[in-house]
């Protein structure tokens, strides 16, 4: 059976006599504009930069294309706590900084290599900070009260952006909205995709 | 006055609510179905079900304002924007925590039918004696035979999958094909059997879940997309909507009122008898009455509770069902959040097609055949394995092209498994109504006096202990127990409060779910259970009520109700 002509049978299976009113199920939250983040057009084109170092176009889609930085800006302005949106904030300030100290030009202005070289180095750092705070990167930060150095918020953000994506969960992962069945024995060469979920 | 009187009032649509109403239009009787809250119409309403992670606004996770707003719901996953809107709100319905106590309810048509983890498994013989066996509050008034075949009754309808096992812990049922485990959880099974010499088993999780189709019901089988939550376009699962309210519906006997707070059960004292109930409509606050024959209360454990509390104070000052003094009390939840979690070396060719809604199950080994622990009754482990995706620890991968391409491929296989405890009724592990706080609707709320004892702080070691063991056992690395912060409620298994038993000085309900002062009123949710067992229980709901319904009807026609 067609899955079109499936719907439908389920839905002509059902409906009911009902008294009362009917108000909406499952709660639709409308999408947010980055614009209501309160982070700028630059800020925004400043984080899709540094998410491109981390998860660059390759033969497939990479952060800038999947616009990391409007969902970076989102998930900073709702689901962080002031006091990781700052320490967010300064981290990229440090960033900004550390980039005029060691190239005395802006991180914007740095050649793809230099970027990586820089960003690099701070994710050695970010490791060895953490390690001795004794924060794993893959630790919720949303909900500790320990904030991780700055640059494994920058990164989890673009991971998180980039993998949620629907370029990266499907053009970058492999995703089946509707898989049919399920084969645990199935074949597995290197080189083929993970599953987005 | 003619357009309110039915055969029966089935209060609340949940899974028990749904047989209800099933079962008693099918059988001919005019029944009114009433829900506190919003209807939810099978697949029209499901808004979320099409949607992907990138079709939320922050991608499912949850904002501060909704955690400030939803201090509960934050507490664990119900929090997020998939299900928004489905657990009930804890502001317009608060209740008191003397001790922590997370609840989480479904306050729509479907109940947590839409929302439950929807493993399915019966209780075994001993369940129903270790009670009488060692001494423990009162003895259940049935024994496994009693509901046997009534399981299999509810297991052909509501579709359940799993393989016939075997096995005296975990009864067989009558059921559809197992969603199969994956290779690696396949050889792990085989070398714990063999570790333990056939004394542990771990296998095919038992679900709610189709694997065929039922064109009688309109459903399909499960499409393996694992988005049960939000609602199943074809019908792959069990729930009200999908499968006990079309039948009713069928029928042409049922009427279902949402946005339908019912207040209380109105009982003739001379007769002792309800004869209805008074219902608040949640959007109006106007008062109706209704009446009928019998009555079927389903409106969850702690909620039925609570209305038979709120019934016949003139009476018994603690309500319908109070005069054993157990009203409220042996409240049980299972005890979990702890077990373990280990690397599978190997199997780098091997993967997975589709999201299997399932899982495994151990069932229970402990206090089993010759077994013998410092606590009483046990656990059963519900775990899977998979390869680890992008979401692994990623700190030492660095980052750009080379990151990118390591995590866009699977990691290695990992295995983890949570044990599910029994809790044991404790009598003054209870709920009661808090005169103080009311909610928007100006009715009491339920505090809740909840803690865990010796008897689960002891069995939590082996819980996690057995686990490591396991998977050591089995040749597993980096084996790493957990146990993370458990209060009552979690588990979203609230059972007891008005227990079922053979005494009406030690019991609310009788043999066949009836109170024992208004035997007209049946309580068939997880209000009834005399223990809890350690397997999941929304099954033992069903098959009772389904049990109970049939009862009441030859009990009407003898005209004895």
């Amino acid at each position: 059976m067609k899955r079109r002509e499936l719907l439908k049978m389920i839905v002509a299976a059902t409906g009911t006599a009902f008294v009362g009113s009917n108000v909406l199920a499952y709660t639709v939250i409308p999408m947010v504009d980055s614009k209501d983040s309160g982070f700028s057009k630059d800020e925004i084109a400043f984080f899709n930069e540094v998410g491109e170092s981390i998860i660059p176009r390759t033969d497939t889609p990479g952060a800038k294309d999947a616009d990391v930085g409007s969902m970076i800006a989102i998930l900073l302005a709702d689901c962080y706590t002031p006091v990781q949106r700052k320490a967010f904030k300064d981290g990229i300030m440090s960033l900004k900084a550390k980039a005029k100290s060691q190239y005395t030009k802006g991180f914007l202005l740095l050649t793809p290599e230099q970027r990586l070289l820089l960003l690099s180095s701070l994710d050695e750092e970010a490791n060895m900070y953490n390690k001795k705070m004794a924060l794993a990167e893959t630790q919720d930060s949303e909900n500790g009260t320990a904030v991780p150095h700055y640059f494994s918020m920058i990164k989890q953000l673009v991971l998180f952006s980039f993998f949620s994506s629907e370029l990266g969960a499907t053009k970058v992962l492999r995703y089946v909205a509707i898989p049919g069945s399920y084969d645990g024995d199935f074949p597995y060469k290197k080189g083929d995709k993970a599953w987005a979920t | 006055m003619a357009n309110n009187h039915y055969d029966a009032i089935v209060i609340g649509s949940g899974i028990s609510g749904g047989w209800a109403a099933k079962e008693l239009t099918e059988k001919g009787l005019k029944v009114l179905m009433l829900e506190r809250g919003k209807n939810i119409e099978h697949v029209k309403d499901y808004q979320n079900m099409h949607k992907e992670t990138w079709d939320y606004p922050h991608r499912g996770r949850p904002t501060q304002a909704m955690k400030k707003d939803f201090p509960v719901l934050s507490r664990d996953y119900p929090l997020n924007e998939a299900t928004f809107g489905m657990w009930a709100n804890e502001q317009e319905s608060p209740y008191i925590e003397k001790k922590r106590f997370d609840w989480y309810r479904g306050y729509h048509v479907g109940g947590r039918s839409l929302l439950w983890g929807r493993q399915s498994y019966r209780l075994n013989t001993e369940d129903f004696m270790a009670n009488a066996k060692e001494g423990i509050a009162v003895d259940w008034p049935i024994r496994y035979e009693d509901i046997a075949p009534w399981y299999g009754y509810v297991e052909r309808f509501a579709g359940i999958s799993g393989n016939r096992d075997g096995l005296n812990v975990l009864p067989d049922g009558e059921f559809q094909p197992a969603m199969l485990l994956n290779c690696v959880e396949k050889d792990i099974s085989a070398r714990i059997t063999k570790a333990f010499k056939g004394s542990r088993h771990l296998i095919s999780g038992r679900t709610a879940n189709m694997t065929e189709d039922k064109p009688e019901q309109g459903r399909t089988s499960c499409q393996y997309r694992n988005k049960c939550w939000l609602g199943c376009p074809f019908g792959g699962f069990f729930s009200t909507q999908s499968s006990t309210l079309p039948a009713a519906v069928k029928t042409g006997n049922l009427t279902l009122r949402p946005f339908s707070i019912v207040k209380e059960i109105l009982y003739n004292k001379d007769k002792k008898r309800a004869t209805g109930v008074s219902v608040i409509d949640a959007q109006t606050n106007e008062i109706y009455e209704f009446t009928s024959k019998i009555i079927f209360v389903n409106a969850s454990s702690f909620n039925s509770t609570w209305l038979l509390m709120n019934s016949a104070t003139d009476v018994w000052e603690g309500g319908l069902g109070s005069s054993s003094g157990e009203l409220g009390h042996n409240v049980m939840d299972h005890h979990f959040r702890v077990g373990a979690s280990a690397t599978v070396e190997g199997f780098d060719d091997k993967y997975y097609y589709g999201r299997r809604p399932s899982g495994f199950y151990v069932p229970r080994f402990r206090n089993w055949g010759g077994d013998k622990r410092d606590y009483l009754r046990g656990f059963g482990y519900q775990g899977s394995a998979s390869r680890q995706g992008w979401k692994r620890d990623v700190a030492e991968m660095g980052i750009g092209a080379d990151l990118k391409d390591a995590i866009s491929e699977p990691g290695p296989w990992q295995i983890g498994m949570t044990a599910f405890g029994e809790m044991l009724p404790e009598h003054s592990n209870r709920i009661y109504l808090d005169p103080n706080k009311t909610d928007k609707w100006g009715l009491p709320v339920l505090a809740m006096d909840v803690s865990i004892r010796e008897n689960e702080l002891r069995m939590r070691k082996d819980m996690q202990q057995d686990a490591i063991d396991m998977f050591e056992a089995s040749g597993l690395t980096n084996v790493q127990g957990f146990e993370k912060e458990y209060y009552p409620g979690m588990g979203i298994h609230e059972m007891g409060t008005a227990r079922m038993g053979r005494d009406p000085k030690t019991s609310v309900l009788n043999g066949y779910n009836q109170v024992w002062d208004a035997l007209n009123v049946f309580v068939t949710d997880g209000a009834c259970m005399t223990s809890a067992s350690c397997v999941n229980p929304s099954l033992t709901y069903m098959a009772l009520t389904a049990r109970a319904a049939s009862f009441a009807v030859d009990e009407l026609k003898k005209g004895n109700l």
